[in-house]
């Protein structure tokens, strides 16, 4: 198996590990969504980390990715 | 297909060479500098007028005053008052670095993993320096949890200490990562247009949904950028 071949696998293979982080971003408005229902008024105090929640649990998907994203350009 | 990654090359504008040192001006150089200036005037020249009820521009420098002030207030307490400028320097830094980049032709600095890892790790060795400052070696508690088994320590002390060290790459790559992979994500889209010719409007429309996200997360990173500053600040200066 030639090299290029064997980095475009890689590739493929390191950006499945974007899986867990977007169960991870459901998670986090799932339990939003749930919380506001449940109790309108409280909207305001979770939404602040609701949207922080996000950007750090994405912050994971983009590792996956970063690892992609060399094998493929660098 | 033009190569994606291309957007992210540093081109040197002022070559300049110091001892062997490259400190050419830069693309990247002169994005900071435009950000900077843009800033600038942002904030000095809407309160100029100093009106006491503030007008629309006013309003605006008052609100983003504001946001970085509840932002530390909230997270660090009033003893954080005193980083306040540190942080909405960097707020605004970060800010306008994201948005810069989300006009064509032009270059993010923050999309670099040297810009990032510069700021994280400069807030990083700021954290430890300022928990160190504040309670001594009664500091390094932070690294085993009050009340729990010694037995536990030989786990958890370096489980958290690998946590801790790992804060700065976390904050950098978080930053350099959405934002790479943002305009990549665009330039790979835009490939899609001009190679379909007719059929083209399907990825215009995903472009346009996917820009305005981009937009929304170049805010939100600036914003988790910051916050997890204050919140590091608070850590090292209440200690848990």
């Amino acid at each position: 198996m030639d090299v290029a071949a064997a980095k475009q696998i890689g590739a493929g293979l390191a950006a499945i590990g974007m899986i867990g982080a977007g169960i991870g971003v459901g998670n986090i408005w799932s339990s939003l969504i749930a919380t506001v229902g449940r109790n309108p008024a409280a909207k305001s105090s979770v939404e602040l980390y609701g949207w922080i929640g996000f950007a750090v649990t994405e912050a994971i998907a983009l590792f996956a990715l970063v690892v992609a994203l060399m094998l493929l350009f660098a | 297909m033009a190569n994606p990654v291309e957007q992210f090359k540093i081109e040197p504008i002022v070559p300049l060479e110091i001892g062997g040192v490259n400190v050419s001006f830069t693309n990247s150089s002169l994005f900071m500098v435009v950000a900077v200036v843009l800033a600038t005037a942002f904030l000095t020249l809407s309160v100029k007028g100093r009106a006491l009820v503030p007008g629309r521009w006013q309003s605006m420098a008052e609100l983003m005053y504001e946001f970085v002030a509840n932002m530390i207030r909230d997270n660090v307490g009033t003893e954080g008052r005193k980083y306040f400028p540190f942080v909405f320097t960097l707020f605004m830094f970060v800010l306008f670095g994201n948005l810069l980049g989300m006009i064509p032709y032009t270059f993010t600095y923050t999309s670099h993993i040297a810009v990032t890892f510069g700021l994280a790790i400069v807030i990083f060795i700021g954290v430890t320096i300022i928990g160190f400052a504040r309670h001594g070696t009664h500091y390094l508690r932070m690294f085993f949890p009050h009340g729990a088994p010694l037995a536990t320590a030989i786990i958890l002390v370096p489980i958290e200490l690998i946590s801790y060290c790992s804060r700065p790459f976390s904050l950098a790559i978080r930053l350099f990562a959405n934002m790479t992979v943002g305009h990549i994500i665009l330039k790979v889209m835009a490939g899609f247009i001009i190679m379909l010719g007719i059929a083209g409007i399907a990825p215009m429309v995903f472009l346009g949904g996917v820009t305005v996200l981009e937009f929304g997360i170049a805010l939100l990173q600036a914003y988790v950028f910051t916050i997890l500053t204050c919140i590091y600040l608070h850590d090292a200066i209440h200690m848990h």
